[in-house]
């Protein structure tokens, strides 16, 4: 492994506000949080700024399959980069300490300790799961993860690729790969109607631009000639190795990537961690923490903004940014409450306007049960550990009450990923199990350390711990 | 199975999966040059036995653990490449530290 000593001087280890990712959400907040006059620190994992939506704009922003995408990320990074902001990049956080404001971060191998008097938690969205039959198949992954690949390193998917799910991602995903020269098939699991949907759900109004940029999507994949299969049920990854063909009701498509997508929900990781409250949100059909209209959580020193809040785009994560930096520029006395407010009236009209189609696309694209729960017996449900539905419906009758008596019956939560990955999945057949609604299974609470981390980091942690003035 | 777009992304950078040199794009993941590679799979579940390869590719699913630089369990797609990175599958047992 690199290790690269970080010196006590490089940085100061007191900060007004912390900030954890890079995104939209995170580099917003920074740069209104430098308008205050906060010193602020910037954490992300990633090796860049941009997030998601933004992941390595700076290399990929001439790629042409990509470049219109990237555009507004490349001006907002350009902001971040120019301010006086301690920006560290490839640095994790691994535990955070609320009473305190004390960060635990580990970078390339060293571990360091950091205080801040606020910290934000802007560490976005995370895919849905989309536990169908066979979906831990060499060759089937996320959309996401595709589109990862083509962001960072511009890379495709060779031969047959078939993208299946539902979601506005699912068609970017689909146009990004038709202009870098792939041509998918869709196979879309959508089951409510768009007419319906739009009168009962409104916004379409208010929401216009955003949804003519949406049905722009959809039609110049079509017109690229990307064959459409609509109402798709009861899916299943198929193959030996590896993944051959998608099946499903009616019909099947060879394939040698599977590519699959129900929506993003919020990564609540690090919040349901530190004990931060979360609701059930019953539109989103995902956990999210409980906030005031700046972001502020339950903890006094902590707010969340962005994708990890609740999910409503790059747009809204920027205005959620800037208010909670204006709130925490108010809070460490920086501004007074009027000026906040005064200044917070522009963010929050852009936010109104980001979330107008919200409610539409919610409704739209809603995953049906058999994503949240899938019905199969042998169906796997946590990758780590291998954990069936099957098995999952016989822990709930004899009484694992939630994920988190799940965890101690079968495992799952227990591997790697800290039921990341599976959490949702559990929750919810649980819940259909017990016939009782997901709030009241609750979440699972995970622990620090956040990501795992070698002996070496926890050795240097205790070094500089011990080193501290 | 991934391919580049050299057109599009001139930079490489060597590394080796599994041994065998390959150059991949600058800003690739660890992950990101075994879907290059071609490899079948990049470890075995300890449970069953079954291949897996990377699935979120951002961190999430910890599908993508492999030995990066003689160190093992190390998220695959949380690592970017430099010249020289040694890859391999990791057999046994995933073990994370915590
Ligand atoms: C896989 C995926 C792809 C997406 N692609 C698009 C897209 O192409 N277009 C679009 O409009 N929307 C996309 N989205 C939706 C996305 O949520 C955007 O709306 C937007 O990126 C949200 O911005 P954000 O700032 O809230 O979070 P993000 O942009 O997700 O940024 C969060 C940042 O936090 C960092 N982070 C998380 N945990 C830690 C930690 N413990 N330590 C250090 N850093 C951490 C991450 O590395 C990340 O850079 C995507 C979502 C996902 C999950
Ligand atoms: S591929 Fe999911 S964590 Fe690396």
């Amino acid at each position: 492994m690199n290790l690269v000593p970080v010196k006590a001087a490089e940085a100061p280890r007191k900060f007004d506000l912390a900030i954890i990712g890079a995104g939209p959400a995170g580099m917003a907040a920074a740069i209104t949080a430098r308008e205050c006059g906060l010193s602020v620190l910037v954490v992300d994992e990633n090796a860049a700024p941009g997030g998601q939506v933004f992941r390595a704009a700076e290399l990929a922003g001439a790629d042409p399959a990509l470049a219109r995408d990237m555009a507004p990320g490349l001006e907002l990074i350009a902001r971040f980069r120019a301010l006086d902001i301690t920006y560290r990049p490839g640095t994790t956080l691994w535990m955070l300490e609320p009473d305190t404001g004390t960060l635990s971060l580990a970078r390339q191998g060293e571990s360091m300790e950091v205080t801040a008097e606020r910290t934000l938690l802007a560490t976005g969205a995370q895919e849905r799961p989309v536990p169908i039959p066979g979906w831990t198949l060499p060759g089937v992954m996320s959309a996401g993860a595709a589109q990862i690949a083509l962001k960072t390193a511009g890379m495709v998917p060779s031969g047959k690729v078939v993208l299946a799910g539902q979601g506005p991602l699912m068609w970017l995903l689909a146009n990004q790969l038709i202009r870098a020269g792939v041509m998918p098939v869709l196979v879309e699991t959508r089951t409510q109607p768009i007419l319906r949907t739009a009168l009962e759900a409104g916004g379409i109004f208010s929401g216009f631009g955003q949804l003519a940029k949406g049905i722009g999507l959809i039609l110049k994949a079509r017109q690229a000639g990307m064959r459409v299969i609509t109402g798709a049920k009861h899916l299943r990854a198929e193959g030996s190795a590896r993944v051959q063909a998608l099946r499903f009701e009616g019909g099947v498509e060879p394939c040698d990537t599977l590519l699959l997508h129900e929506g993003v929900i919020p990564s609540t990781h690090i919040s349901m961690a530190i004990g931060l409250e979360h609701g059930w949100d019953a539109r989103q059909l995902c956990w999210r923490p409980k906030l005031d209209a700046f972001g502020a959580s339950s903890h006094a020193r902590i707010a969340v903004a962005g994708d990890g809040a609740v999910i409503c785009g790059w747009e809204a994560a920027v205005a959620a940014g800037q208010l909670a930096a204006l709130d925490a520029g108010l809070r460490l006395g920086r501004i007074s409450r009027a000026d906040r407010d005064f200044r917070a009236e522009a963010s929050a009209a852009a936010l109104l306007q980001a979330r107008a189609l919200r409610p539409f696309l919610d409704a739209l694209y809603a995953p049906s049960q058999e994503i949240l729960a899938p019905p199969e017996e042998s169906t796997i449900i946590c990758r780590c550990e291998e954990v069936t539905a099957g098995s999952l419906r016989w822990a709930a009758a004899i009484g694992a009450t939630g994920p988190n008596q799940a965890k101690a019956y079968l495992r799952c939560g227990m591997g790697p990923c800290q039921g990341r990955l599976c959490g949702s999945t559990v929750a919810a057949v649980i819940a259909e199990t017990r016939n009782v609604p997901v709030e009241e299974v609750g979440h699972l609470r995970p622990r620090a350390p956040y990501k795992p981390i070698t002996v070496q980091e926890l050795a240097s942690a205790q070094q500089r711990v011990d080193s501290l003035p | 199975m991934f391919r580049t777009r050299p057109d599009h992304r001139p930079e490489t950078v060597q590394v080796f999966v599994e041994g065998r040199a390959l150059m991949v794009p600058e800003g690739s993941s660890a992950a990101a040059a075994i879907l290059i590679s071609g490899l079948s799979s990049i470890r075995e579940t300890p449970v069953s036995g079954s291949p897996r390869l990377p699935w979120c590719m951002m961190g999430v699913c910890f599908d993508c653990l492999a030995e990066i630089d003689g160190v093992a369990n190390r998220q695959a797609c949380m690592v970017p490449v430099v010249a020289g990175m040694r890859i391999a599958r990791q057999h046994g047992a995933r073990e994370v530290q915590r």
